[in-house]
């Protein structure tokens, strides 16, 4: 595929402004660039070809089978897109008075509401931008709640090995030692691993239930007492939240803190990396603490932006994603009190049934009955036929589907995490299965064709290696 | 309604299976005491309902359909194009291009983004996008923090929600954050010559500044490096058309939030942070960066690169926890700044620019409207104002006005090439209205 760059020729351009209806002015020559940037030059035909070949080279949801585990990429409703569209919600400017901007504070306080339900949390901002951002903001306010008991001593993270990495960097970023934990035999925090890890010096917990190889850690309220006795506070960490909405409640379960993803199990779409939105809820005794610009429900009936008297601060200019909020709100108001529960229960059943029908041939790590994620280990195969985890992805590439998330979590060996979601039908299962069971059989017949694949796809397996060895992160103009 | 597309009889068949009776017997594991019985939600309701009641909620805002407000948040034309292409199902709904090759359309459009980011602020490389200028600023003076150098200094003209987001994460990663003072309006060097020591990590400075002035960056960026310290800017990427580039202001970093490059106003995000650097900092950038590569048949392909930096491999120890980026935005600003080619961007450059001055002649003639600040601004400017600011945008909304933002007692006013000269014209006219009812 050609670049844009390379696309470009002297000369073309969009037309897109009328002329300066007002006399020119110039900038003083020393503040002027000495040339312009070399953007491309291009015809609105050329630009509309270029990126309609670049779609043809991107996997989305709507292209196939996505069990990207642990990013829950559930199908996108069309009409969250439509709503966010509004010219009503697009417009308007985050600085406009509050009197005209009543719509977009309605939106945000109704699902606040809506989601602290879900959650069992008394206040929640909107304010992160994505999962890892709502961590480090949950972290920020931990720390600040100890700081404001004089508990400056409080400076450990209690982090499980079976955790996100993003657990232990988002920790770091707040200023905690991280302190890791490790699981025991089915993948969940051991207890008494856990009691010798806490202490005077306990900020708190950062633990995401069901856990990252899809098991919901029956030990829950063991766990939140042991922090909290030893003067800690949970976090949730709310990645896999699509298992046990309108279920169970991180609130009940003995967690302070929760941090949600919009665009996870809220069907907003992931657009490539972003945007999402991170939303984190908490307790109300930590609410003193949330991000400045808090959206509420005034006393005269009007809703505003509110100030918390001992916040954090900002983690980002003012209130969030907010469109991707609206999405998730829309999705959310579609869902109601009945189909959040039902989305949690087919996750968790397609997750089952898939599960059962690979675990004919594939070791199933923990094969018991899982939350709305399982995690295969290639490891014996691996050893027997040298066939990889990467292999069977790169193998699955080969057949027009998204293959798992690979090597992760890191207490499995040659790990491949599968999250179907409750979007997908029984028949794309059966026969998600039937092609899993056949490269299986492949990978023993002929482990060399594993290593060869993709074959089928626009570009093969990639250097790598090279790329980080001799990084070549721009375009070289010529000349 | 819920988008699940098994039905009852096929949930049955997928429970035997799986060997349970029931739905709720795959919770068995799950505390009963925990177990809720029914949520305190509304009732689902079908799409026509959730359309009306959204559209409903939507009409409580108001959008003007004048605009002289900025102060982070910019009013710019985006053309068709930019909406048409970031619509596109396979790149709104994919998710971050771990498995490269089928991600190459992604790969490469981020590919693409980060050269027009360098060719915007002259520097060598630019990461995937954070989440906006804000946390761009912020996470570009954790890259700047050495053991023994600990100290941020910000101007006192940088965006106060800038401002405050450093203050945030530097709390996290205990920098210690101090305002250099604002002096007319730009930032006071004389005053930065004596805060500088050899514990100064850095100098954050914007470009134009929040009072929409043009600060002596390079001045600003040789006291910096005297001291032995790193020099930030965070720019408007319109105004960076025609600017002088960071790099050549000797910027060791250069942020900013790119919302100008096509995205709507939409309340305050999503946005769009870019950050970019020299080659010697390239390891130190937070977030994804892509690379180009080679496939096994040589064939041309990009690849998320430079990993060892990233939180999956070094957790705790990693340069940051972002593992995200703003991709759809990215690609927003990639086909805004493609469809406006470099003559069409520095062209808004230069129309911001004359409308902006021609409405400072303009207002700043009207009795109590007087410029704050003298010397060079670009699409922004402060005025004084003869009665109390909410008096006179009250007074401009009932014309359909947003006007400038209250800001220290006077009004920051924005101009953009949205502002036709009849508008500005218009803005006046009430201007002088208001004017006369105030004396």
């Amino acid at each position: 595929m050609q670049l844009i760059f390379e696309r470009s020729r002297a000369g073309r351009s969009c037309s897109i402004l009328p002329a300066c209806d007002v006399e020119k002015t110039a900038l003083p020559e020393t503040m002027k660039r000495a040339s312009a940037p070399r953007l491309p030059m291009v015809s609105e035909i050329d630009l509309s070809r270029h990126y309609t070949e670049l779609e043809k080279h991107v996997h989305g949801v709507n292209d196939g089978f996505y069990p990207l585990g642990s990013c829950t990429m559930k199908y996108n409703p069309q009409i969250d897109e439509e709503i966010a569209a509004l010219p009503g919600f697009t417009g308007v400017h985050p600085l406009q008075p509050m009197d005209t901007v009543q719509g977009s504070l309605e939106v945000l306080v109704t699902a606040k509401t809506m989601l602290c339900e879900i959650t069992g949390m008394d206040d929640m901002t909107f304010q992160p931008a994505a999962g890892a951002h709502g961590e480090l903001t949950g972290m920020l306010m931990i720390k600040a709640y100890h700081q404001s008991k004089g508990n400056t001593e409080r400076n450990k993270m209690i982090v499980p090995d079976a955790a996100h990495g993003t657990n232990p960097a988002s920790a770091a970023m707040a200023g905690f030692t991280v302190i890791n934990v490790a699981s025991n035999e089915k993948g969940c925090v051991d207890l008494d691993q856990l009691r010798k890890a806490v202490g005077p010096d306990t900020a708190g917990l950062m633990l995401t239930n069901p856990n990252t190889v899809g098991i919901f850690d029956e030990n829950i309220l063991e766990i939140t007492k042991i922090i909290h006795e030893a003067g800690g506070l949970n976090y949730y960490d709310g990645a896999n939240l699509n298992a046990i909405m309108g279920i169970v409640r991180p609130g009940d379960m003995g967690f302070d803190v929760v941090h949600l993803n919009l665009h996870k199990s809220f069907a907003t779409p992931h657009g490539g990396g972003g945007p999402g939105s991170g939303p984190v809820g908490c307790k109300a005794f930590l609410a003193p603490f949330l991000p400045l610009n808090n959206p509420a429900f005034s006393a005269d009936g009007t809703y505003c932006l509110s100030q918390p008297e001992q916040t954090i601060g900002s983690v980002k200019a003012f209130y969030g994603n907010f469109l991707v909020v609206v999405k998730a709100f829309t999705y959310l108001l579609t869902l109601g009190a009945e189909g959040v529960p039902e989305v949690a229960r087919n996750a968790v059943l397609n997750a089952n049934y898939l599960r059962v029908l690979l675990s004919k041939k594939y070791d199933i790590a923990f094969n018991e009955i899982c939350m709305h994620e399982f995690v295969m280990s290639l490891s014996r195969m691996h050893r027997e036929n040298g066939v990889s985890a990467m292999d069977i992805a790169k193998a699955i590439l080969d057949n027009g589907m998204h293959p798992p998330t690979m090597y992760f979590p890191m207490i499995v060996e040659e790990a491949l995490m599968v999250e179907p979601t409750e979007t997908e039908s029984k028949e794309t299962l059966d026969k998600v299965a039937e092609i899993y069971l056949g490269i299986y059989d492949q990978a023993i017949t002929n482990p060399q064709s594993l290593h060869d694949a993709p074959l089928t796809t626009p570009v093969r397996r990639l250097d790598e290696v090279g790329a980080a060895r001799n990084p070549r992160v721009r375009y070289q103009f010529e000349s | 309604m819920s988008y699940i597309p098994s039905s009852q009889q096929e949930r049955q068949e997928m429970l035997q299976t799986v060997g349970v009776a029931a739905m709720d017997n795959l919770f068995a594991v799950v505390p009963s005491a925990l177990q809720i019985k029914q949520l305190n939600l509304p009732s689902a309701k079908s799409e026509l309902e959730v359309s009306r009641m959204m559209r409903k909620i939507a009409g409580k805002n108001r959008v003007f359909s004048s605009i002289f407000r900025g102060a982070g948040a910019y009013h710019h034309y985006i053309p068709a194009i930019v909406k048409s292409i970031t619509a596109k199902e396979s790149f709104l709904t994919a998710y971050t291009p771990y498995q490269a090759e089928i991600s190459q359309g992604i790969l490469q459009s981020i590919f693409e983004y980060q050269t027009m980011i360098c060719e915007l602020t002259g520097m060598d490389v630019s990461n995937a996008s954070i989440y906006d200028g804000a946390s761009a600023a912020a996470e570009a003076m954790t890259m700047c923090h050495e053991r023994k150098r600990d100290r941020v200094l910000i101007s006192a003209t940088v965006l106060p929600m800038v401002i405050q987001t450093v203050q945030t994460y530097c709390n996290g990663n205990d920098m210690t954050v101090e305002l250099i003072p604002e002096k007319s309006g730009v930032t006071d060097i004389e005053a930065l010559e004596t805060m500088l020591n050899d514990k100064t990590a850095c100098v954050y400075l914007q470009q134009p500044n929040y009072f929409g002035m043009l600060e002596a960056a390079e001045k600003v960026g040789e006291a910096a490096h005297r001291a032995g310290a790193k020099f930030v800017m965070g720019i408007n990427p319109i105004a960076a058309a025609v600017l002088k580039t960071p790099r050549d202001c000797g910027a060791d970093i250069a942020v900013g939030e790119g919302q100008p490059l096509g995205m709507p106003l939409s309340f305050g995000g999503p946005y769009l942070g870019f950050m970019a650097t020299n080659t010697a900092m390239t390891r130190r950038l937070p977030g994804r960066i892509v690379g180009e590569t080679v496939d096994i048949e040589g064939k041309r392909a990009f690849v998320l690169t430079l990993q060892a930096r990233e939180q999956h491999i070094r957790r705790e120890k990693a340069s940051s926890n972002v593992c995200s980026n703003q991709a759809l935005c990215a690609m927003t600003a990639s086909v805004y700044c493609s469809a406006m080619g470099p003559s069409g961007l520095q062209e808004v450059a230069n129309q911001c620019h004359a409308k902006a001055h021609y409405a400072a002649r303009q207002i700043s003639a009207i009795p109590g409207f007087a410029l704050r600040n003298q010397g060079e601004f670009f699409h922004e400017f402060l005025t004084e104002t003869p009665c109390r600011a909410e008096t006179v945008l009250a007074k401009l909304a009932e014309k359909d006005i947003l006007g400038g933002y209250p800001v220290s007692n006077g009004i920051l006013w924005c101009v953009t090439e949205m502002n036709s000269k009849a508008q500005i014209d218009a803005l006046t006219t009430a201007l002088k209205e208001v004017s006369l009812a105030c004396n």
